[in-house]
């Protein structure tokens, strides 16, 4: 068991530095395009919709605009920001440092598909008309790679999206579907390939699937220091790459951060630490009933660093996945706007050492 | 206000309980509680079969489930008095199974090559729900074991499972589907005419955007299938009954996060709509503190006396009151959590179970998760039960 505590960023040469492993690649690697479209993806329960929110506040700082797209219709952006729902429409949610702003995006698939018919078809009023009927639930049913299509394609937009020559978003932060769903959510033209061969949808998705796989884009994973998500994150970025969709961070979300010394970690994690040891201390401080307490306080010290251990024992996983790693720290309170511009801060600091490298 | 206590200890031990169903949303670690409570079941000397959805890899292997040969296979469980068998969904499998056992053989092959067959067997919201619940059918109708325990599907919401069956059905034998296939059938033409043009604008515009090719595979897969049996919708309603059955209990398992307790929240009133046994709320991973005796406003006062007194062993006290303060402020978020569900529900039984040091990934990890869910109830080191994470404050 390595003795040492949690590294908020590992400094392994190299990391941090290809164009499509970092945040902005554009001030690493002048000839490499920016990457203007963060997709962040996890396990089910790693908070991937928080680090979204995070990521899109941190690279709103110092006056940029950034857009972060709901995909799962759950609104869980509304929820963490505490605004009402949101509707299919782009939204201020939070203003950051230096004039900057998060606007936010729940796509909904049938207001996405009718802006696609009238955008191609001219078809708005029928579309209204087969909504009444259920027919676009139906579409979007039997080809569930549609819904997808429409997403991304909706991605895609905002992403190339230019008013007087001038990009509207400098970045895009998709809260995307987790990572059992993230390649066919991503693959857009392979999934739609099996069922559409021809036609106006397989130019769409041929369209998404340039900007998705261009350098402009990361797809980022978030994980928990524990067997499964790390697992699941080692099996999605098997299968991203796979298909040449490219890879940004791993996030490591909810690490526990140690609080007692660090020479004292190991032991303890051992389960050899004793409430005898902090007894004096506590006696001292005339706390009541000191042995008791100090028998207590030392169980809940032995988890506590077993707890960091078992998560410490992961982070040797989580190097071998061979992308650079930020990771975030468990925060007590309750998710609010508060603890999200803690966590984008976080995220910040390590833009910047990473712009610095 | 203080919930009922829920005693899964009877529940897993009562031999008319045939099946038990763990539900929940995503992430909340329903598979382990269904591994620890078959374990539980089996230790107490039942025969029981676990049907889990996504084990981690881990934790297959140390059920045995290496081969994904989607049949339940024993588990060696040393010193338990029952039998526990395990098996792992595989949700195409179940699917082609049931076409090859319904269908005359060249049917079969052309339902299995049918490309819509094969898009809406891998990849079609609702198939791994549907296809748990025919795997549930078909284990209970075989009646090897006395008693069943069934992970859920990772699905966004709880409410999939039991919704995702009969949406699934009513969309295979629904109006717009033989419609859609309408030239294809006999009766195509009354149809038509029951919609009118709106239909054939729809038609015209799903041709379009889908290309003709899917809706002649969809149509060539609806009339195959037709003739198989008397359709999907009597199926999933005959499967879903089977929940309804005195015999089967549903345990909801949340975390104490907002989100998995909205869920479970849901899922607590549906069932409760459907008519359907809710055994009680499984609170996973929780994390009470060992001794209440000091509130995180003192420990954190006393960490930084502490540290300033200085001397021996003053860092490792102030270091153990800090861990102390952290933990105090998190059970009491975990609590105040808690007792919103319990306002909403305060019929509904709970169980807390403490959050382990690290993964369950073996056997004794299993019995050790098995023994917070169906221990004692009070043998907790600050003797607060377990249906609560602090003690009830005296008013």
């Amino acid at each position: 068991m390595p003795d040492r505590p949690p590294r908020t960023d590992p400094p392994r040469a190299g990391e941090g530095r290809g164009p499509r492993g970092s945040f902005y690649a554009e001030t690493v690697s002048p000839d490499a395009p920016p990457v203007r479209c963060h997709v962040v993806t996890g396990k089910g329960g790693t908070g991937k919709t928080t680090v979204a929110a995070a990521l899109a506040l941190a690279l709103a700082a110092d006056g940029r605009t950034v857009l972060l797209v709901e995909t799962e219709g759950r609104q869980g952006i509304a929820q963490l920001f505490d605004t009402p729902p949101l509707p299919y429409e782009e939204r201020r949610v939070a203003v950051t440092r230096g004039g900057g702003e998060v606007k936010a995006l729940a796509i909904d698939t049938e207001e996405a598909l009718l802006e696609y018919l009238d955008l191609f078809y001219n078809l708005r009023r029928a579309g209204r008309a087969l909504r009444k009927m259920g027919a676009i639930d139906f579409a979007t049913a039997i080809a569930p790679g549609l819904r997808d299509v429409l997403i991304t394609g909706k991605v895609k937009e905002a992403v190339t999206r230019r008013r007087d020559g001038e990009r509207v978003y400098d970045a895009v932060v998709v809260d995307a579907p987790p990572t059992g769903r993230i390649t066919r959510f991503l693959n857009v033209t392979g999934e739609m390939g099996q069922l559409a061969r021809s036609g106006p949808i397989k130019t769409q998705s041929d369209g998404v699937m340039a900007v998705l796989k261009s350098p402009q884009t990361a797809v980022h994973l978030v994980t928990l220091l524990e067997d499964m998500p790390v697992q699941e994150t080692a099996d999605a970025i098997g299968e991203l790459t796979a298909v040449g969709l490219p890879i940004g961070h791993v996030i490591v979300n909810m690490a526990t951060e140690p609080l007692l010394p660090e020479a004292s970690l190991t032991r303890a994690a051992e389960g050899r630490l004793t409430g005898a040891e902090l007894a004096p201390a506590l006696e001292a401080a005339h706390l009541p009933g000191p042995r008791l307490l100090a028998d207590a306080l030392a169980a809940e010290a032995v988890e506590h660093a077993q707890r960091w251990a078992a998560q410490d024992a992961l982070r040797g996983d989580v190097a071998a996945l061979g992308r650079p790693t930020v990771e975030l720290p468990l925060l007590t309170g309750p998710i609010d706007l508060g603890s999200l511009f803690e966590l984008a801060g976080r995220l910040e600091q390590h833009i910047r050492r990473e712009v610095a490298a | 206000m203080t919930a009922p206590a829920m005693d899964l200890k009877a529940l897993v031990e009562d031999r008319s309980t045939r099946i038990v169903v763990c539900c929940g949303a995503g992430g909340v670690g329903k598979t382990t509680t269904s591994a620890a409570l078959a374990l539980a079941a089996a230790d107490a000397g039942r025969t029981v079969v676990v049907l889990t959805i996504d084990p981690a890899r881990r934790l297959a292997q140390s059920l045995g489930l290496v081969e994904l040969d989607n049949e339940p296979r024993p588990v060696d469980v040393g010193g338990a008095d029952g039998e526990l068998h395990a098996m792992m969904l595989d949700m195409k499998r179940t699917f082609d199974d049931i076409v090859v056992a319904h269908a005359a053989p060249d049917r079969a092959e052309q339902i299995l090559e049918n490309p819509f067959y094969q898009a809406l067997s891998s990849s079609f919201a609702g198939t791994q729900e549907y296809m748990a619940m025919e795997k549930l059918g078909q284990l209970r109708a075989t009646d090897r074991w006395d008693l069943i325990v069934v992970d859920t599907p990772p699905s966004r919401s709880a409410l999939d499972f039991l919704d995702a069956p009969n949406r699934m059905g009513r969309f295979l034998d629904g109006t717009m589907i033989r419609l859609l296939t309408a030239p294809a059938r006999a009766g195509g033409r009354a149809g038509m005419r029951l919609v009118g043009a709106g239909f054939m604008v729809f038609s015209r515009i799903i041709s379009k955007i889908l290309g003709g090719q899917l809706l002649r595979d969809i149509s060539a897969f609806v009339s195959a299938l037709d003739t198989m049996f008397g359709g999907f919708r009597e199926r999933a309603t005959a499967t879903y009954e089977m929940l309804r059955m005195p015999g089967t209990s549903f345990v909801v398992v949340a975390t104490p996060e907002p989100d998995a307790l909205r869920e479970a929240s849901y899922f607590v009133d549906r069932l409760s709509a459907e008519g359907m046994r809710l055994a009680g709320l499984v609170v996973n991973r929780t994390h009470p503190p060992t001794t209440t005796a000091l509130s995180a406003t003192r420990a954190e006062g006393a960490a930084e006396e502490v540290a300033e007194a200085g001397g021996r062993g003053a860092k490792l006290a102030a270091g153990a009151l800090r861990v102390h303060a952290e933990r105090m402020i998190q059970a009491t978020r975990e609590q105040r959590l808690a007792d919103r569900f319990t306002s909403a529900h305060p019929e509904v039984p709970i169980r807390t179970v403490p959050a382990a040091a690290g993964d369950v990934h073996d056997l004794a990890g299993l019995r050790v998760m098995g023994t917070e869910l169906t221990g004692p109830d009070d043998d907790t080191p600050t003797g607060t039960p377990r249906t609560r994470i602090l003690p009830a404050r005296r008013s």
